[in-house]
């Protein structure tokens, strides 16, 4: 059940020119919160920007309540957001979502992520990780993008890093990586999160392959409560399921992207 | 202090209601407060038949406020009826029912159908500016309104809402057309038909290219409605647009608004609609108002 609170700014640390990371006191969220969830932040108390920012969680830290998120910068709202301060205390109401990363009776999964997609496979490759094998596949436009490179390899039995330009790592992309391995590996799950042809591509090899896939899907959104059925996204079944509700992680093959 | 109003004979705490459409059937708020602190809960619009709503992108965020083209994606009244009415009707808040249709004939069936619930209300819904057929067809002129309103009339013994177009010259027309046709009540104003254009890819934001534009920055608009309704009709009026706190609630009831919708203003804030009924409150503390409803059109024009 969402909460809303005013959470404590405790650590502020800029990732990137444009990319922030904010740890927040939210015991309440952090309690209750599985991953892919996310958090609808208001970045100001007036009325402009009007609507709050949907971010998913990053990472959760269950035992001292700290709930962290990794975002862009790409507009006014989360410029706004990027300006907070530590001690600042923070807008936020969650944990939202319905639809969560599922790990099932699993037990080798492949999490595929690209660009700022990555954010919301922390979580789940952490967890993931304590019990079952990891295989993570994370791709980057090129070396300056590449990010949280050391803590996904701590929570992966593999790490792949693959930069679309060749400047770091892995020349190509990181879906051909997964493809590769599993010829060779059994992978039981792919859970994916990245920008929208990363995310067909996913849909596509697990359509030809039969392994479940579940990605992370992202739409403009109003109320983040399922309420305002902005946050439209196609199901195969006909007529709309809503990213805030029945998301934002679906089974791939149940959407139409 | 009393805050009690009867609204078209609907009996409210308060004149705190939320609007159709930003507020669901009141499960999803029912996790952050009891909900019978409001006055009424204004169903998301309901047909006859489920619908699917439009394509994405619906949603688009504009200055102090938001553009949607939903287009009215619900699931049918029969659903409404077996799943969210029996829970609802243990929420203790008035139960008014936004109704849509594509024809004449939508409505009344609809409307029959409803007369037999145990609602409080329906709110006929003349005036969404994204579906193409029905609502706005019947909704910009006196004729048209008067046309569906006495329809269903007929077949509903409920307190009836007609729910009005800002998107016209003169609202007071089709708000008469309401009025003569035996509504008790009309509510406005819906939202303002309105585009944004991505100047990158040169298309609209919105699917449906245009979508009905509500929030903060509509208020004006919407309090001066309110007022030219009042002052034209006998029945009571539903002031509604961009309120997110007791204050807009205030202006709205000085323009002449006997009762309120908090609408987009629920997407920012889940509390809106409660802190709305205790900024009301406060409002007559402070001003030493024993009855809500005395300030009721209390304007004092220039």
């Amino acid at each position: 059940m969402p909460v809303q609170l005013h959470a404590k700014l405790i650590k502020k640390e800029q990732l990137k020119p444009d990319i922030f990371k904010f740890s927040m006191s939210a015991r309440e969220i952090v309690d209750i919160a599985k991953p892919g969830q996310f958090i609808e932040i208001r970045v100001t108390e007036g009325i402009d920007p009007f609507l709050r920012r949907p971010i998913s969680i990053y990472n959760m830290d269950k035992e001292n309540g700290i709930l962290e998120i990794i975002f862009r910068v790409q507009g006014r709202g989360t410029e706004i957001l990027s300006r907070k301060k530590e001690e600042d205390l923070i807008d936020i109401v969650g944990p939202l979502g319905y639809g969560t990363f599922k790990l099932e009776e699993y037990k080798n999964i492949a999490i595929l992520g690209g660009g700022i997609g990555v954010f919301p496979l922390y979580e789940l490759a952490k967890n993931a990780s304590k019990k079952i094998t990891v295989n993570t596949y994370l791709g980057f436009r090129n070396k300056e993008a590449v990010l949280l490179e050391d803590e996904f390899k701590e929570v992966s039995n593999k790490l792949v890093i693959t930069t679309d330009d060749g400047s770091y790592k892995v020349h190509g992309f990181a879906i051909n990586e997964l493809k590769k391995d599993l010829k060779e590996n059994k992978i039981d799950a792919i859970f994916a999160c990245g920008p929208l042809p990363l995310l067909k591509a996913a849909q596509n090899l697990a359509k030809e392959t039969n392994i479940p896939c579940q990605i992370s899907l992202e739409e403009k959104m109003g109320c983040g409560l399922g309420v305002c059925l902005g946050c439209a996204v196609e199901v195969v079944t006909g007529g709309y399921e809503h990213v805030c509700k029945q998301g934002p992680v679906f089974d791939s093959n149940k959407v139409i992207i | 202090m009393n805050t009690e109003v009867n609204f078209a004979g609907i009996k409210m705490k308060n004149p705190v209601t939320v609007a159709s459409g930003t507020f669901g059937y009141g499960r999803e708020y029912s996790q952050f407060f009891d909900l019978s602190k409001l006055g009424g809960i204004i169903t998301k619009g309901t047909s006859l038949k489920p619908r699917d709503g439009n394509k994405p992108s619906r949603i688009y965020e504009t200055p102090s406020g938001m553009l949607n083209s939903i287009g009215l994606q619900n699931p049918g009244v029969e659903y409404f009826i077996t799943h969210d009415l029996p829970w609802l009707k243990t929420q203790n808040v008035a139960i008014i029912v936004n109704a849509c249709g594509s024809t004449i004939e939508d409505y009344v069936e609809l409307c029959k159908i409803l007369n037999k619930t145990d609602i409080d209300g329906v709110e006929l819904n003349l005036s969404c500016p994204n579906v193409k057929a029905g609502c706005l067809a019947f909704g910009t002129t006196y004729e048209g309104v008067k046309e569906v309103t006495s329809k269903v009339r007929k077949v509903l013994d409920k307190p009836l809402i007609v729910k009005l177009t800002p998107n016209v010259t003169d609202i007071t027309l089709p708000a008469k057309g309401a009025e003569d046709a035996g509504a008790d009540a009309v509510s406005l104003i819906n939202t303002l038909l309105g585009m944004s254009i991505n100047i990158n890819t040169r298309k609209p934001y919105l699917a449906n290219n245009t979508g009905g534009l509500s929030g903060p920055c509509v208020k004006p608009v919407a309090v001066r409605m309110v007022y030219q309704v009042s002052q034209a009709v006998n029945i009571p009026v539903l002031g509604m647009g961009g309120i997110i706190n007791g204050d807009d609630a205030i202006e709205f009831m000085l323009a002449g608004a006997s009762a309120i919708s908090i609408g987009a203003g629920n997407f920012i804030d889940p509390y809106t609609s409660v802190n709305t009924v205790k900024g009301i409150e406060e409002y007559m503390k402070k001003h030493n108002i024993e009855n809500i409803n005395d300030i009721v059109g209390k304007v004092e024009m220039n």
